[in-house]
């Protein structure tokens, strides 16, 4: 298996300039992925902002209800106009006692391209493969940290998006 | 910190296998589970063979995988029997998948937004 990477493309019935505005625009950005973003995006830079619910899907967004105001920080890597957007984060940081900092982050890919009838997108999420061995005890420790009251939310969350 | 808290839930889970990934982030690491997966069990001293290393050389990158919960061994006279364990390999693609299962939904999102009459105004 390909431990390293996962890549989606999909085919969006837009123009390339409207989606690269859908991605590389913070408040945009935010309005479906499910964040409030202090932007602008700018290259080299941290963007901060918290968790809001998306205005794309609203079954999405009452399950994003609970984790409202949360902490959402990325560092962004690459911005090439109508063809290309990267940040780094950390995916596994869930502790929120332990310092997160220091440890290497996976890269998110948007790359952009026209096809027939649109505009074809592939996001790619790579690095985990970089990841510290010892995240393991972390982790479980972390589940000591105030998430386990949100098991049955979680649960609801994982359903859904597994239907998706 | 806290880009995940955003997709949190699975990526709990999901970082249970942080150290099969790397443990897997190797290539010689990979070619004795493609082995192991293939031939089944297999002592040390047929596994250096292939691996085109010391015998100390592999251990430590045997020990790796032991370590990530990849492989078992046991005593084999005075060699030692690897032993593939798939339970956690098969743990670590379940976990790549729920992550994978976000980015669908994300991807959805996205279309309704881009795509959408109803949808919010894009600036």
């Amino acid at each position: 298996m390909d431990s390293d990477r996962i890549e989606k493309t999909i085919v969006l019935k837009a123009p390339r300039d409207r989606v690269w505005r859908a991605i590389s625009d913070a408040a945009n950005f935010g309005a479906w992925f499910g964040a409030e973003i202090d932007g602008p995006f700018v290259a080299g830079k941290e963007a901060i902002g918290r968790i809001a619910p998306t205005k794309a899907d609203p079954d999405v967004a009452r399950l994003q209800e609970p984790y409202r105001g949360r902490p959402w920080r990325v560092m962004v890597e690459r911005i090439e106009p109508m063809t290309l957007f990267s940040f780094r984060w950390h995916p596994f940081a869930i502790d929120s006692a332990h310092d997160y900092s220091k440890e290497p982050m996976t890269l998110v890919t948007f790359a952009l391209s026209d096809v027939e009838g649109g505009t074809l997108l592939t996001i790619s999420e790579t690095g985990f493969d970089q990841l510290p061995l010892d995240r393991r005890a972390k982790a479980r420790d972390a589940n000591d940290g105030g998430w386990r009251h949100q098991t049955n939310l979680i649960e609801k969350y994982l359903a859904h998006e597994a239907q998706a | 910190m806290s880009a995940s808290r955003k997709h949190g839930p699975a990526l709990r889970e999901f970082s249970k296998s942080a150290p099969v990934f790397a443990a897997l982030g190797d290539r010689v690491r990979l070619e004795v589970v493609a082995r192991l997966s293939q031939e089944g069990p297999l002592p040390t001293v047929e596994l250096t063979r292939s691996a085109n290393l010391t015998r100390q050389g592999l251990t430590k990158h045997l020990n790796v995988l032991e370590n990530a919960g990849l492989v078992v061994s046991e005593r084999l006279g005075r060699d030692r029997l690897w032993r593939l364990q798939t339970r956690e390999l098969a743990a670590a693609r379940e976990r790549l998948d729920r992550i994978s299962r976000e980015w669908d939904s994300r991807l959805e999102r996205l279309k309704t937004f881009v795509e959408g009459t109803g949808s919010p105004e894009i600036r």
